[in-house]
């Protein structure tokens, strides 16, 4: 261990809920996209599901905002090293998009894009089981553009670039393609637990 | 099965432009710190010799983290302010963040001969290797990656064209003021120079500057606070720099 002389560090309180190297916080909610946040009005939203399903398909506002509702209440954990606790994200599962495309027994894994271009790769058992959602909402209030309004994706379970912001759609793959950040060396699979940050991790 | 190809209706910057190492970014290695400077009584840098750094391109940071007595750990992102050289040292330049935690050791603790740990260099979407002609917008330590571009500019002698806006709250507080040259327009946002006016960037800054803008255009940089990375990218749109060619990076 290379300890760091005169290095204390802030007074650690142990939060159940913090995954290594995290800290809390608290009401702050910050900003992290290399792009310029894109003015995309739901009207000219659409969410694409396609690749390796059935029946590949897009949806306008409407037609996503037509199916089940629902809310993830929980923890955020960013790779920069703040996590968010107590969030409350209202949308739509995204088991409820894949049962419309269903997917290929070849599938295993997507790549989510956005309608600025950004890209992440997913292993595909980490968008199902009710693990994953579409978020229109935060705090009962439609999602702010720098967070990926109208609409990103939420992987709450993975660090939140995966989560993409501004989320145009998913293609499904048989094997696994690096996205943005990942091409620039950030882990494929990013487990907050295991602090998949950086690839090789 | 249908394979259709997704083509965004607002463009991004596609990452991959530039060939960027990652050899680095899963190997912590030990820095000793050699040298200590002041720029502002709120940021200095801080010379460190990394004898197996790999190099880096302007505008990549690295991960820095401090150990303590009893195994816990903080780690932060820093920009590399130096530019690449084979020297074996590297440069950052750190503001001191109120009760923060790395930034608090930095500047109440650290003295040459100290240790930490980096890995790096990581990502490559800010990088600037002197190709095209760069635009860079920074404020307070957002200028950190943007001096290594302007370092490395002048090291290397290169022609490409360059252009650096900065904005600080005060002349006090503008880092790295003694370094500037033709290349460089200081903005104040609280005090300034007697005949300066204050105020934040702003349209009648960025407009001579894309008006004169070469031929190709220019590739912008954009760095600082979230708040300021979307005021000065917003400004960048709205005085018709195409998006594909704006780069951010946030510092959170
Ligand atoms: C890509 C990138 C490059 C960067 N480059 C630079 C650079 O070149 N120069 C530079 O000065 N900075 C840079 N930064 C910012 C830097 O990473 C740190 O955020 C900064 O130095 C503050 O760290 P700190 O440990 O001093 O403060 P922190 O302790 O992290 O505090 C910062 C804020 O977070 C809150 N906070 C953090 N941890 C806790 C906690 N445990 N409990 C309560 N509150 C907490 C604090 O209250 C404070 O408001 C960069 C950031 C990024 C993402």
């Amino acid at each position: 261990m290379n300890v760091t002389r005169g290095f204390t560090g802030r007074p650690r309180v142990h939060r159940p809920g913090l995954p290594p190297g995290q800290y809390d916080a608290g009401d702050d909610w910050p900003v992290l996209s290399a792009e310029v946040t894109p003015d995309l009005a739901p009207a000219d939203w659409t969410f694409r599901v396609d690749g390796l399903v059935e029946e590949p398909r897009t949806w306008n506002w409407e037609q996503a905002h037509a199916l089940p509702g629902s809310v993830y209440e929980g923890d955020i954990h960013c790779v920069t090293s703040w996590s968010k606790f107590g969030v409350r994200f209202g949308g739509v599962s995204l088991d409820a998009f894949l049962a419309a495309v269903r997917p290929l027994p070849t599938a295993t894994h997507a790549v989510a894009y956005s309608h600025t271009g950004y890209t992440t790769n997913l292993p595909l058992t980490d968008l199902t089981g009710g693990k994953a959602w579409i978020a229109f909402s935060h705090d009962g209030r439609p999602l702010a553009p720098e967070h990926g309004g109208p609409a990103r994706l939420l992987v709450p379970h993975l660090y939140f670039w995966k989560s993409a912001k501004w989320i145009a759609g998913l293609k499904l793959l048989d094997h696994d393609e690096p996205g943005f950040w990942e091409q620039n060396g950030y882990h494929a699979r990013g487990n907050p637990w295991e602090e998949q940050r950086y690839s090789g991790d | 099965m249908t394979e259709t190809t997704f083509t965004p209706p607002t463009r991004f910057a596609i990452p991959g432009r530039i060939a960027v190492t990652h050899q680095g970014a899963n190997v912590w290695q030990t820095a000793t710190l050699t040298e200590i400077r002041r720029e502002t009584p709120r940021a200095a840098t801080f010379r460190f010799a990394v004898p197996a750094w790999v190099g880096h391109v302007p505008g990549q940071h690295l991960q820095l983290r401090l150990t303590a007595e009893d195994g816990y750990r903080a780690q932060r992102h820093y920009s590399l302010a130096s530019a690449p050289d084979d020297s074996g040292h590297i440069e950052l330049t750190l503001d001191h963040v109120e009760g923060g935690e790395v930034s608090g050791w930095f500047h109440g603790e650290a003295r040459p001969g100290d240790r930490v740990e980096v890995r790096g260099p990581v990502s490559g979407f800010f990088a600037w290797p002197g190709d095209r002609p760069a635009l860079l917008i920074g404020a307070g330590s957002g200028v950190v990656p943007l001096m290594s571009m302007v370092r490395h500019h002048r090291a290397r002698g290169l022609g490409v064209p360059l252009r650096l806006l900065v904005s600080a709250r005060s002349p006090e507080e503008l880092i790295y003021a003694r370094e500037y040259g033709a290349e460089t327009t200081p903005v104040f946002t609280r005090s300034a120079p007697p005949g300066t006016p204050v105020g934040r960037i702003a349209a009648a800054h960025l407009e001579p500057v894309l008006a004169e803008a070469p031929p190709g255009g220019w590739e912008a940089y954009v760095c600082g606070s979230n708040a300021f990375a979307e005021h000065a990218s917003r400004l960048l749109v709205a005085a018709g720099q195409p998006v594909d060619r704006i780069r951010i990076e946030r510092f959170g």
